[in-house]
């Protein structure tokens, strides 16, 4: 079982966690002037890195997404934060 | 290419089998093809011997960076069926299917297809409503799925656990008869045969490192072993995709995650058919040696690990012992887990990307071994025509963008 590093609760087991999306993925804005093809890449479109990988979780149990820092074929996490602008 | 038959087995039994072949010709690298395929699995191999077989193609290169069926198709649990819900969904598998009941003859291959049929269970009244509406989706679309009630599934499956504390007891469910398992090497070592003695080169160890784009066209791919020419470059591997075509500034609508399966020791006898009960998502069928394969849902980490994690075994496993009681008696023998690529609807992307004459076919996460036969045949219509087949026209890319998803998940309410 692999322990992952909420930055709000520390180390908790891997199931408390999903996946949310990769990082640097921002909303296209104005959404009245975003084209079928950037709001397309913005919903469905990814990297799937191979190696690292910068990524947003959420842990279930307090409800707060973060910024999780991980290799994707060694499953290493190297380090979890919180989401800019947010106090731990 | 020698013909397999009892009379051949006979021959060389006569003389003390001394005079085998080899099945296919190990090719090095030629400085040009007329098509490169990227990706020895099943459906990289089938796309070439298609594009020969039906296209008259025959300078073709299969580039495969291990070693052929190395990759998924040697790793899943060789499940074949077409109990799908979306009429598009149904006319693929259902193609892929009808090839695999030729197959064998066409490739002068036993892929040892047994079409013992496929159960999906149900445990509550609800779900025997969904179970009822996929069933009359099936029916309509022309291919054999009946509801099946309690008293004839625990006919089918005899074994499973309908005892008074049974967490889930098995209602009935979808049967779809021509559903069954293959043997999965075979379908790649049959169809590299058959591609192999049309004439394909069939390349391992041989990694494509760049795809070389000039004036917004294919003209080649680089690889550890030198630089090969093309104007068509057939992609199909899988969890690799992504990597390649990002290479030309393409993003696919793909998470790769780790799907886990297991066998257990051989025993005799006694589940002679596929299930997979909606309740637990573990699904089961026994090998002709006599193992319990099983598999389950997908690993919740996103990874290119060709290894699974414990959470997801545990679920799998717990769900087996659910369902039979009584294998909590059998030992595993072997665990192992094959890197899926997922897209957001559970349906394959089959189609153009990115500089012209550049093709993919992937994205069949959960399911990719029993489409094989119609990847391949797809992927090759693409390839010789530059145009889609009406089959895979739903499939492409530009779904996403039309919101035109063929979200299967939602669909057909099963695990993929």
């Amino acid at each position: 079982m692999q322990l992952f590093r909420c930055p709000f609760c520390g180390l908790r087991n891997e199931t408390e966690f999903l996946f949310a999306v990769e990082a640097g993925h921002p909303r296209p804005e104005p959404a009245e002037s975003v084209s079928d093809e950037e709001w397309a890449r913005y919903l469905y479109l990814h990297k799937a890195p191979k190696g690292h990988a910068r990524e947003i979780w959420l842990h279930v149990t307090c409800g707060e997404y973060f910024v999780l820092d991980r290799n994707t074929i060694t499953r290493e996490v190297l380090s979890s934060e919180a989401l800019p602008g947010i106090e731990t | 290419m020698q013909k397999y038959s009892a009379l051949s087995l006979v021959r060389h039994a006569l003389s003390g089998h001394k005079n085998w072949r080899p099945a296919w010709h190990k090719a090095s690298p030629k400085e040009g093809y007329d098509a490169i395929v990227i990706g020895g699995g099943g459906h990289g191999l089938a796309t070439a011997y298609y594009l020969a077989k039906q296209h008259n193609i025959e300078k073709v290169a299969v580039l495969e960076r291990g070693w052929i069926g190395g990759g998924n198709t040697g790793r899943n649990t060789t499940a074949v069926r077409s109990n799908y819900f979306w009429p598009e969904s149904v006319a693929l598998y259902d193609l892929s299917l009808r090839l695999y009941e030729g197959l064998s003859r066409e490739l002068n291959f036993n892929v040892m297809l047994s079409q013992r049929g496929m159960l999906i269970a149900a445990h509550t009244p609800m779900q025997m409503e969904i179970c009822n509406r996929i069933a009359n989706a099936m029916q309509l679309n022309g291919v054999d799925g009946e509801l099946m009630t309690a008293e004839q599934a625990e006919k089918v499956v005899p074994l499973v656990n309908q005892s008074a504390g049974a967490r889930y007891k098995c209602m009935g469910g979808i049967w779809q008869g021509r559903a069954g398992v293959a043997r999965h090497d075979a379908v790649a070592w049959g169809y590299a045969r058959a591609a192999s003695s049309l004439g394909v080169d069939i390349i391992e160890n041989c990694e494509v490192l760049n795809l070389i784009i000039e004036g917004g066209a294919v003209t080649g791919v680089e690889t550890n072993l030198g630089t090969l020419k093309t104007e068509r470059i057939g992609i199909a591997a899988a969890g690799a995709t992504p990597g390649l075509v990002q290479q030309v500034g393409c993003d696919l609508p793909i998470h790769t995650y780790a799907l886990q399966a297991f066998v257990s020791e051989p025993v005799k006898p006694c589940l002679d058919t596929v299930l997979l009960y909606l309740g637990t998502g573990t699904y089961l069928s026994q090998s002709d040696k006599g193992e319990m394969v099983i598999g389950g849902g997908l690993d919740r980490v996103p990874t290119h690990g060709q290894r699974g994690n414990l959470p997801a075994q545990e679920t799998v496993l717990s769900g087996m012992l659910e369902m039979f009681p009584a294998f909590g008696q059998l030992k595993l023998l072997r665990q192992w887990a094959g890197v899926v690529d997922v897209v957001p609807d559970s349906s394959p992307v089959i189609g153009p990307v990115g500089p012209e004459g550049l093709f993919i076919n992937c994205g069949w996460g959960t399911g990719g071994f029993k489409a094989i036969p119609a990847g391949g045949y797809l992927l090759a219509h693409l390839l010789a025509t530059g145009d889609h087949h009406e089959i895979s026209r739903p499939f492409d890319l530009d779904r996403f963008t039309k919101g035109r998803l063929i979200d299967e998940a939602a669909g057909s309410g099963i695990a993929h």
